[in-house]
């Protein structure tokens, strides 16, 4: 049971339509719009196999999308990876290299320093001649004077 | 066994008249539901698609089905839920936006009663009735639903309630909303 205050109540949107004339028309319009629209979809040919194949081409379209993104990202993160092997690679052939030459250098230096030292050694050894062999090495040094 | 083979034939025959009571009821209403969510999606496929899936679900509850109400109103808050459901789905999941058909407003607006007199008139009604379509647009949902029923399927505020769940006085709120909103936008367009 509805009270006579709430039945007032309940038809002032409708009071309002009818105070505003234009409202009322454009209400008027809209519904006969959306009528007009619903019946000529309503009432049109319905193709099952039009949806279907609209259908099964969208979700084509989809796994293509989805196949395509899958296939870039793990070309991308493979060629990332090989990049990063290439590179490590390089860094490691070159170190080899650095270490190589270095072990080189520092075998040549030896070689020098070895060598410097048995001439200053033979030099000194030649020069230190014992006391017993004094005179004949003063003849020798005489004989090769004259 | 004589009572089993006529138990059979009873359960039998009410299926088949529960079945057939359930294709009128589609027979009839089927038009409106359809108009109703239309209006509401503005996207054909999706109106077609909810309609199916009210009836569907009515279908499957037919039998729980008491007649309290009106087989309309009771199929018509049944595609208000599938629908708050839908909007609620594809809140969540972003990406559906993009696959959105719904009509544009001014396409929405081409559709007028062949009964316009002059081509004068005609536009004048497209303009009206394109104004209307983008008040609609910024409603609420809540809003839009009330407004829907009221302003194109027509029913009584008392009806709106029962279908909505809401109370009759939050329901003519909704509508004096509604409407202040139309009539903002037919005096800014004026």
């Amino acid at each position: 049971m509805t009270s006579p205050k709430a039945t007032n109540r309940a038809e002032e949107p409708v009071e309002m339509e009818s105070v505003d004339p234009a409202l009322k028309q454009a209400l008027g319009d809209f519904k006969a719009s959306v009528h007009a629209w619903s019946d000529a979809v309503y009432a049109r040919p319905r193709s099952v196999s039009k949806a279907v194949v609209r259908k099964s081409w969208q979700l084509a379209a989809g796994w293509s999308l989805a196949a395509l993104l899958i296939a870039g990202t793990m070309s991308g993160g493979y060629y990332e990876h090989h990049q990063r092997v290439v590179a490590a690679q390089r860094a490691a052939e070159r170190t080899a290299e650095q270490q190589r030459q270095a072990a080189l250098e520092r075998a040549q230096k030896q070689a020098e320093e070895d060598e410097e030292m048995l001439a200053t050694v033979d030099t000194a050894v030649s020069r230190e001649v014992p006391a017993a062999m004094e005179p004949l090495a003063q003849l020798s040094e005489e004989s090769t004077s004259r | 066994m004589a009572a089993c083979t006529t138990l059979d034939a009873m359960t039998i025959g009410r299926a088949e008249e529960n079945a057939q009571e359930f294709a009128d009821v589609v027979q009839s209403h089927r038009p409106q539901i359809f108009r109703f969510l239309l209006a509401s999606t503005r996207d054909i496929d999706l109106a077609e698609t909810l309609t199916q899936e009210c009836f569907l679900k009515a279908y499957r509850n037919w039998s729980s089905f008491r007649g309290e109400s009106s087989a309309m109103t009771w199929l018509m808050r049944i595609a208000i839920n599938l629908q708050k459901d839908h909007w609620r789905n594809r809140r969540m999941q972003f990406w559906r936006l993009t696959r959105t058909n719904a009509v544009d407003l001014d396409e929405a607006s081409e559709w007028l009663p062949s009964g316009e007199s002059s081509q004068e008139h005609r536009l004048l009604a497209r303009e009206r009735v394109q104004q209307v379509w983008r008040a609609v647009d910024g409603l609420s949902e809540r809003q839009r639903t009330v407004f829907l029923l009221r302003y194109v399927e027509e029913l009584e505020l008392a009806q709106i309630a029962e279908t909505t769940g809401l109370s009759e006085g939050t329901v003519k709120a909704h509508l004096s909303r509604a409407l202040s909103r139309v009539r903002t936008e037919l005096g800014g367009r004026r």
